[in-house]
Order: C-alpha cells, then sequence, then structure tokens
C-alpha cells in the first residue's frame, strides 16, 4: 500500500462497521416494535376475555 | 389533488407495509455482494494512482458515502414536504426513518475524508467550504432526528422537523457547488460526466459498483425502517392488531 496503509485499512475498517451497525439497528428497531405491539394487543385480548 | 389510483395504493400503510417487508431482502442481498466485489476491485484490481499511489483508494469508500449523504437528504426533505403539502402519514414515515441512515453515510463521509485528507492535505480538517457544508449536513440530521421526538404530539414533531428539513435543503446546492463556487482544498468531482470522468475505467467501475452498492443497501434499509415507523404509528389500526395477534408469524 505504499506507505498508505493505515489510511486506506482504517477508512474500509470503518465503512464496514457502520454498514454493520446500520443492519443491526434497523433489524433490532424492527424487531423491538414488533414486540412490543405483540405485547399490547396480547394484554388486550385478555383483558377483553375478562370483561 | 390529483393522484393515479397505484399512488394511493402504494401510500396506504398495510399495502406498503407488505410489500416493504418482501422487497427488503431483494435489495439487501444484492448490495451485499456489490458492496464486497466493490471492496475487493478497489483494493486490489484497481491500480495504483499516479499522484496519490495507493492512497486514492479511500475515494471507494468516501465517494458513495459523501453522494449518499446528500441524496439520502433529498429524499427525506421530499418526503417531508409531501407530509407538510398532503398531510400524508407514510411520508412522514419515511422521513423518520431516512435520516438516521442519512446521519451515519454523512459520519463516513467526513471521517474518511478526514482521515484521506492527512496524507494529502496534511490535515484532517479544514474550515474549508465543502468540509464545513458537510458538517453543516450533519447538524441538519441530528436536528431534524432530535427536533422530531422532542413533541409530546408525533404530529407536531413531524411536521416541525419536516419544515427543517426542507428549509436545510438550501445547503445541499452549497455542498455540491462548493468546491467550484470558492477555491477549495477539496478536490473536484470525478465522475461529473460518465462519457469522460477524470479516471480510467480500471479505476472507475470499482467506484460505480460501490456507489450503486450503498445505494441498494440504503434503500433495504429504509424500508426496513419504514416498516418499524409503520407498525408504531399505526398501533392502533386493525391491520395492525390483525397482523400481531399471537400465534400469528410474520406480518
Amino acid at each position: 500500500m505504499g506507505g498508505y496503509a493505515p489510511y486506506v485499512w482504517s477508512t474500509f475498517g470503518i465503512t464496514l462497521v457502520v454498514l454493520v451497525i446500520n443492519v443491526i439497528t434497523a433489524k433490532r428497531r424492527l424487531r423491538s416494535v414488533r414486540e412490543q405491539l405483540k405485547l399490547r394487543v396480547a394484554r388486550d385480548a385478555r383483558r377483553r376475555s375478562k370483561e | 389533488m390529483y393522484l393515479p389510483n397505484w399512488m394511493h395504493k402504494l401510500a396506504s400503510p398495510p399495502h406498503f407495509f407488505r410489500i416493504s417487508g418482501w422487497l427488503a431482502p431483494w435489495l439487501l442481498w444484492p448490495a451485499v455482494a456489490l458492496i464486497a466485489l466493490g471492496f475487493y476491485a478497489g483494493l486490489v484490481l484497481a491500480p495504483a494512482d499516479y499522484q496519490q499511489g495507493d492512497g486514492f483508494r479511500i475515494i471507494y469508500v468516501h465517494v458513495p458515502s459523501a453522494y449518499l449523504s446528500t441524496l439520502i437528504y433529498g429524499l427525506m426533505a421530499a418526503a417531508a414536504a409531501v407530509g407538510l403539502i398532503w398531510r400524508m402519514k407514510l411520508a412522514y414515515a419515511v422521513a423518520a426513518a431516512a435520516a438516521p441512515i442519512g446521519a451515519w453515510f454523512t459520519f463516513l463521509a467526513l471521517v474518511t475524508g478526514a482521515i484521506w485528507g492527512k496524507p494529502m492535505w496534511g490535515t484532517f480538517w479544514e474550515w474549508d467550504p465543502r468540509l464545513t457544508s458537510e458538517l453543516i449536513l450533519l447538524f441538519l440530521y441530528l436536528g431534524f432526528m432530535s427536533l422530531r421526538t422532542s413533541f409530546e404530539e408525533p404530529t407536531k414533531g413531524d411536521r416541525a422537523a419536516g419544515l427543517l428539513a426542507v428549509v436545510g435543503v438550501v445547503n445541499l446546492p452549497i455542498i455540491h457547488y462548493s468546491v467550484i463556487w470558492w477555491s477549495s482544498i477539496h478536490q473536484g468531482p470525478t465522475i461529473k460526466k460518465l462519457d469522460a470522468p477524470s479516471i480510467t475505467w480500471e479505476m472507475a467501475w470499482p467506484l460505480l459498483t460501490l456507489i450503486l452498492g450503498f445505494t441498494l443497501f440504503f434503500a433495504g434499509l429504509l424500508l426496513q425502517r419504514v416498516q418499524a415507523e409503520v407498525l408504531e404509528r399505526e398501533r392502533n389500526a386493525r391491520w395492525v392488531t390483525e397482523i400481531m395477534r399471537p400465534g400469528i408469524e410474520g406480518g
């Protein structure tokens, strides 16, 4: 890499890390919204069956 | 205001939710393949630059990130404008979903640019027009995100942040033309006209591959994030409670 190795590798490395972070956060957000809604719907169903 | 029928249908949250859930993996997997190919080609196959040596390879992560940082902002502001004008809920969801991804790519453009600047310009940072306007872009994204969530009533947050996004569009031409209007330490565009780019094809094709890969990657992530936004915003709608009933997978 002709003396540029630390610069080149660090930029590619940081880019890869940021891309992975984006995949994880998007997936995690969708999953957490889904879980919250499932809990809410189940709770409402229980409450309705008690009445 | 007249809108064609397919647009009405696409703008209906349950319809969009179903389509985006199906489409996201078809965007993300090709994106991963293109990015892997682009990384390999950019690091190994492309020849070293006659002036910058191997240091020029940073272009392969810097330019796609910088390009996306402005593209995503334009899309976010357009979505916010549609939300403000037509009161379209889905448009606000798109703007809200785009903001964090745009902020990440702006961060990447700034960081990779700084690391590139050190060996080429002798400094990580300079208060140069191009660099400063890109930093303002990051602040616009962060401002949008915090303004949107700082209201008790979510619709108010959507509107206030949407207005900020639309006003912030003035920054886009400033970023784009900054290297032409002012004397900047930043170099001019590399691929301005596709018929006469200022780099050879051996160097250009990995860059084009990565630009396409990053764009597909963003599109796939956006759809996933819009799904989360739509579910949260429509949580009282019948179609949401329907698919969230216990025992029903997917949704």
